[in-house]
């Protein structure tokens, strides 16, 4: 059971919602897909760590046997190659590891070497099994992390899976979601939180994933992120009331669920709520 | 044209909330917003007029001609993105592909073709000689860097003569905010004092040193955990980093902006502090360029 935990807006509390329902199951995953930002474990602060550094594949040049023909230089459609006073030169960051120049270059002046572009971080806390990915700064694209975060766990089919995904709607967030059964998108309730709502709801409607929302920070008062949901028909899966004892918690990386047993019993209860909205698309839509 | 960008890493810390204040503080002729997957300072800024608008193309998409197709899955063999799709007939993933052209250069029938791709909008807006560029990326398109780095050309060409211009950026430290540090002269980091918000914050020093930029940094919602704010502070002076300024919780300031107001429209403590800020910013922004 993968659930995707997500929101456009940064901020709105995707760890938050991610960390605390995974502690509220009795055994889960959780994964976290903010390879930029990665918090989680930040929370879990998991033991027994184990790593696993992530490569990618770009090119090497001989220089001795280039000819200078530059057939790679105008096929790489991400401008990742220039032919610089008599020498081939790779800019690594934008090459998106096609392996294009590799096959069409015809003196084969060019082989494959790994560039590491993060890592992978497991380890456990209490009854979590925490996955990390982290990029490295100062690299573009996370993407072949997520990738690799997401296909180590398709053996878990049957445990709960918490996906903690990037803020957005670009290319990282739609690779997050690929598999996922259902997605939870987390709203607040300001004018921001609201356009950006529509923008990750119109992601989920576009790869035809299940999904309800979650309102975060809710207050006395008009809620324009509740009226949202409402005029469009979305399911509302739980409130979470704008309060400082959670802030405080989550401000100082707490797990909520762990800490407070009225925060055990509204994240208990969102996690039903949700198991029950997968086991019915599951049953509706198979 | 002095450029400051504003950036947090952490989503949330009030990138946007700032940026609108600086923009309207300084009275800047050009301002943009970068975060192209999700832009929301047109929501404050109230623009009088329409924009003009136009596609943004990003890298192509291949497309397999069925009729030429022999079927023979060099394509699928050699695609890194696992865009091929193979069922009766072979068809692109357009959402996977990244519009390398292996499969495209590799078909021996003539039977792919890479094809232009509409991956979002740029608009720009000129109101009484403020030029306001921005865009938004369509959904799921991976050409976010791409599209920045145009919205700030369009912000360039249609204000030659700025003195400042103001840019909201995105969260995280990947292609997009790579792509908004290049030829920004200073970076405005807004930090959280939470401890997720710290680590972002450190990340995103380190990206904005990676590309030699200058960086201030700021607290939003200091107050919410002072323990943690002293430890941002600690870690600028540390670091050599100037520290401009904090800025305290202000539940006014959040009904501001849900009026689609900036927090120096209200009198309120956060508009206060953000002034502060500002000045402390602008100062560093004129000084650190002149050395």
């Amino acid at each position: 059971m993968k659930i995707a935990v997500l929101s456009g807006k940064g901020g709105t509390g995707k760890t938050l919602v991610s960390v605390n329902l995974a502690s509220a199951a009795e055994e889960s995953v959780y994964l976290d897909c903010d390879v930029e930002e990665p918090n989680g474990h930040l929370f879990f602060k998991p033991e027994n760590l184990r790593e696993e550094e992530i490569s990618v594949k770009i090119p090497a040049v001989h220089e001795k046997q280039c000819s200078g023909c530059r057939v790679c230089v105008d096929f790489c459609k991400f401008n990742a190659l220039a032919y610089i006073k008599n020498r081939l030169v790779v800019f690594d960051e934008v090459c998106h590891s096609c392996g294009g120049c590799i096959l069409l270059c015809p003196e084969k002046a060019m082989n494959e070497k790994e560039k590491i572009i993060g890592k992978i971080q497991k380890g456990v806390s209490g009854q979590v099994t925490v996955y990390t990915g982290m990029m490295n700064t100062g690299e573009a694209s996370g993407v072949p992390i997520v990738k690799k975060l997401l296909n180590e766990n398709k053996a878990d089919e049957e445990m709960i899976t918490l996906i903690d995904c990037p803020p957005g709607s670009a290319c990282i967030v739609m690779e997050s979601i690929r598999d996922a059964d259902y997605c939870i998108l987390i709203a607040e309730p300001t004018l921001f939180g609201v356009h950006n709502l529509n923008m990750v709801y119109e992601l989920v409607k576009l790869f035809h994933k299940p999904y309800g929302v979650v309102l975060n920070k809710c207050q006395e008062g008009e809620n324009p992120a509740e009226r949202f949901c409402e005029e469009k028909g979305i399911r509302i899966l739980g409130k979470i009331p704008f309060d400082n004892e959670l802030g405080a918690l989550n401000s100082n990386a707490k797990i909520a669920v762990r800490e407070s047993e009225k925060y055990r019993t509204v994240f208990s209860s969102l996690l039903e709520t949700v198991k029950k909205e997968v086991r019915h698309e599951a049953a509706v839509n198979p | 044209m002095k450029q400051l960008l504003i950036l947090s890493g952490k989503g949330g810390t009030g990138k946007t909330t700032i940026a609108a204040a600086f923009i309207k503080l300084s009275a800047a002729k050009a301002y943009a917003d970068c975060d192209v997957d999700a832009p929301n300072l047109h929501l404050i800024m109230g623009q009088n007029s329409e924009p003009g608008k136009i596609d943004f193309y990003g890298l192509p998409k291949a497309e397999i001609n069925r009729e030429l197709c022999i079927k023979c899955d060099r394509c699928r063999q050699n695609c890194r993105f696992d865009a091929i799709l193979v069922n009766e007939e072979y068809t692109i993933d357009a959402f996977a592909c990244e519009g390398c052209g292996v499969c495209e250069a590799l078909c021996p029938v003539g039977a792919v073709a890479l094809k232009p791709a509409a991956a979002g909008e740029l608009m720009l807006y000129s109101d009484e000689g403020r030029i306001f560029s921005t865009a938004r990326l369509k959904m799921g398109s991976g050409t976010s860097g791409m599209l920045v780095t145009e919205v700030k050309k369009q912000m360039r060409s249609a204000a030659e003569n700025a003195e400042l211009a103001i840019i909201d950026g995105s969260p995280g430290i990947g292609c997009p905010v790579i792509a908004s540090l290049s030829g920004a002269d200073m970076v405005l980091i807004v930090a959280e004092p939470s401890v997720s918000g710290i680590s972002d914050m450190e990340r995103i020093v380190k990206t904005a040193a990676a590309f030699q930029t200058e960086a201030a940094v700021c607290v939003n919602k200091y107050d919410t955990n002072i323990a943690n704010t002293e430890r941002i502070k600690e870690y600028c002076r540390t670091n050599n980093l100037p520290f401009v300024g904090r800025i305290p919780f202000d539940p006014e300031a959040v009904k501001a902006i849900n009026d689609g107001l900036t927090v120096i429209d209200i009198d309120c403590p956060a508009g206060i502090a953000v002034r502060e800020v500002f000045n402390k910013t602008i100062k560093l922004l004129f000084d650190t360029s002149t050395i």
